[in-house]
């Protein structure tokens, strides 16, 4: 078809990406000196005034991974990290540890408000469309570089014997719980990140749901990098006990910097029996700019472990940001009939590179999986779906459907898909489809002519392209994840 | 009123049309036939403004306005509408999505209030019923799996709702049974009003019989070789497009 050239040159002019997260809230911080060695592990675990076990715990994990290398068997292409040139620990200053908001940095707030988080309990979520009244109510928890600032609706969760707060508090809170379950799904010696994270986690989110208890709201965590120089390392535990019911989600941005920060997180869930964890999430960190400088190199360890029966735990993930993203949330499915679920929008843009999928381990009889993943590649981005399906010998009847779609916009971009699948029982069955397409010049007239403006028309497009994973997310976060669809490829903002 | 003067056009360098004129005024159905490869297609993209056609001479004048400058959007909102030969499928994408998006930009550039869902649902139903359409079709992804002539009767609901000045049908009736082709051409003479025109693309008289032009035109290797009114359609049905120096085979 004649004419090509040009709408490549158009697409390439509304994909152009702008942050709109990208600023820097200017605030006094408490810092780790620069460099990694085992009193940063130690300067951090006096920080949190941990227990012994925890500060052996993170020793020991530093160790091990001085002994080992980073990977690079991923389709990822980046300049050798320094681990040394980072502060492994930053925190606002604060005179004292807040007890009320009102006690909170008013510059940190201004900056929760700026990203449209509700810190205050009256402040509900707006954006859902067409809602009147009553919106569901939504409790935060919000972890500013190392640390966690704030955790809203504690007490009314409280009441019903869920523990929601940061898991420095945990671990002085219900330290029994933490103790059993911190490494049980994802071990310190897991990965290189993994290994990393466990040496030097400053903050993250733990949540608790006791036995037979449906929480009745969205919990949710915001992760903001602000310092320069800083690496993110959180730990997000969340342990559904039996019959309980939790959703989940986790949001990220971070200034606009030109030097690239390492964010290695790691998230451990766990769910007993007849237990659902549904964790959703929106990543956004900031991308780099449409030459490939600066942006987040974002390297997680996300696994849940289903170990009672019937259990079940979902991931959606909408995947927009960071300049690097190396991530394979997974499912352990032990528990005889328990339930295994990977929803994934990838989109990369300019020079954005992921390498990201699932590994859903199947152990148990009848466990079921599905994968549906979608992968947007647009300007000069490269991406991979890598994902393993592995039936062990007594998973008598398991069966997995996997189903990868690739979409490419312009001609400079790359998709790949990359599944491996080693089944070892007879009587499982194992499903994958896989699918590559490009935005028609067909299909962008014919929404021009209808009046959409080019960058509305690829809006659409890639909204109904990822429409079977977006549908998964909870609706108070359906409506921004499909802007954010439109922003992460339009030149527009909002 | 639109105006095309002298109208050359070529695709990949090769001239495709050669210097149409052609004068359409507010609800007139003006019918222009001809055999494959005399350039009715090119023409009706052309006016909707799909890249890849170069134009080397003439002007487009619609309503006082240079259509040629217009981006395809632009020329959406001031009406010009184009329903499809093929129709496009746009998967994940509801019906009814895309046709409030649409309509909503349209009002949107005309400086009118959009609708909201419960407008819009509203609007949409009342179209939909009186083009004896099912509301079934308004919750599929657009055109996916749709049959011929659902596809058909898609762009004349979009048509419906869009409310255009100015109609481009291209080649409506292929791909229909006679069937369907009357419940589409059905569709589309409701449509007709004195404020609106309509340029029907087609290569066989049959269409005609069911949407009576006002103005018939024949289109021969990039020019129009004869016009009259509609009694020229019958005439072209019995002896077809030979007398125009043209390969039926083209």
């Amino acid at each position: 078809m004649a004419g090509t050239p040009e709408t490549i040159e158009q697409v390439r002019a509304v994909t152009e990406q702008k942050y709109k997260y990208g600023f820097t809230t200017d605030i006094e911080s408490d810092m780790a000196p620069k460099g990694l060695n085992e009193d940063t592990v130690r300067f951090i675990s006096a920080k949190k005034e941990e227990p012994e076990w925890l500060l052996e715990w993170r020793l020991k994990a530093f160790r091990a991974w001085q002994g080992m290398e980073e990977p690079h068997w991923p389709k990822l292409n980046y300049g050798p990290i320094d681990y040394q040139d980072a502060h492994y620990y930053a925190a606002p200053k604060q005179k004292n540890k807040p007890k009320s908001l009102d006690e909170v940095d008013p510059e940190l707030l201004k900056t929760y408000e700026k990203l449209g988080i509700p810190l205050r309990e009256q402040e509900i979520l707006a954006g859902v469309e067409g809602s009147e009244g009553k919106s569901p109510a939504i409790a935060v928890d919000a972890v500013f570089d190392s640390v966690s600032v704030a955790t809203t609706f504690r007490a009314k969760l409280e009441e019903m014997g869920i523990i929601f707060c940061a898991i420095s508090e945990a671990v002085h809170k219900c330290p029994e719980l933490v103790q059993k379950y911190l490494g049980s799904v994802v071990p310190y010696t897991d990965n290189y990140f993994a290994t990393l994270n466990s040496a030097v986690f400053t903050d993250g989110s733990f949540v608790y749901i006791p036995k037979g208890v449906r929480c009745p709201m969205e919990l949710s965590t915001y992760f903001r990098i602000n310092q320069a120089n800083t690496g993110q390392f959180e730990r997000t535990l969340i342990i559904a006990d039996e019959g309980s019911y939790v959703s989940y989600l986790e949001g990220c941005t971070a200034p606009q910097r030109d030097e690239n920060q390492l964010h290695a997180a790691v998230v451990e869930l766990v769910a007993l029996d007849d237990a659902t964890i549904k964790y959703s999430t929106v990543q956004n960190w900031y991308p780099g700019n449409e030459e490939g400088v600066g942006g987040i190199y974002n390297f997680v360890t996300k696994r849940g472990a289903c170990r009672g029966k019937n259990s079940k735990i979902s991931w959606t993930q909408v995947e927009t940001g960071s300049a690097i993203t190396w991530k394979y949330p997974s499912c352990i499915l032990q528990g005889d009939n328990s339930v295994g679920e990977f929803y994934s929008v990838a989109i990369t843009n300019n020079r954005q590179q992921a390498d990201t999928g699932t590994k859903m381990i199947h152990i148990g009889k009848n466990t079921r999986s599905t994968i549906v993943s979608k992968g947007i590649s647009a300007g000069r981005a490269d991406q991979t779906y890598r994902g393993l399906v592995k039936i062990l010998p007594k998973a008598e009847g398991a069966r997995n459907h996997t189903q990868c779609d690739s979409l490419l916009i312009g001609d400079q971009c790359g998709a790949h898909t990359v599944p491996y699948i080693e089944n070892r029982n007879r009587s499982a069955r194992v499903e994958h489809e896989a699918t590559t397409a490009k935005i028609s010049e067909d299909q962008l007239f014919y929404c021009r002519q209808r009046g959409l403006s080019a960058e509305d028309a690829v809006s659409l497009i890639v909204n109904g392209f990822c429409k079977e994973v977006l549908k998964e997310l909870p609706m108070e976060f359906a409506v921004e994840a499909q802007k954010l669809v439109g922003i992460s490829l339009e030149g527009s903002v909002g | 009123m639109i105006e095309i003067k002298n109208l050359h056009a070529t695709v990949d360098g090769k001239e495709i049309l050669r210097g149409i004129d052609l004068t359409i005024r507010p609800g007139e159905v003006h019918a222009i036939m001809g055999p494959n490869g005399a350039g009715k297609s090119t023409l009706s993209y052309l006016l909707a403004g799909r890249e890849g056609y170069e134009i080397t001479e003439g002007s487009v004048t619609y309503y006082g306005k240079d259509l040629l400058e217009m981006e395809p959007e632009e020329r959406a909102a001031e009406g010009v509408f184009l329903a499809f030969q093929y129709p496009v499928e746009i998967p994940g994408v509801a019906n009814t999505t895309f046709l409030k998006v649409a309509l909503n930009a349209l009002r949107k550039h005309r400086g009118e209030k959009e609708l909201d869902a419960m407008q819009f649902l509203k609007l949409v139903r009342e179209k939909t019923k009186a083009l004896g359409m099912s509301d079934d079709m308004l919750k599929r992804a657009v055109n996916v799996g749709f049959s011929g002539g659902e596809k058909k009767r898609n762009e004349s609901l979009q048509m419906a709702v869009l409310e255009p000045k100015f109609a481009i049908l291209d080649e409506t009736d292929s791909g229909l049974d006679i069937d369907a082709l009357r419940i589409v051409a059905e569709g589309v003479n409701a449509l007709r009003s004195p404020e609106r025109s309509m340029l029907v693309i087609t290569h066989y008289q049959r269409l005609l019989d069911y949407i009576v032009p006002d103005h018939v035109h024949v289109l021969a290797a990039g020019r129009i070789v004869r016009s009259g009114g509609k009694e020229l359609a019958v005439e072209l049905e019995k002896n077809g497009y030979r007398d125009f120096g043209a390969n039926e085979a083209a």
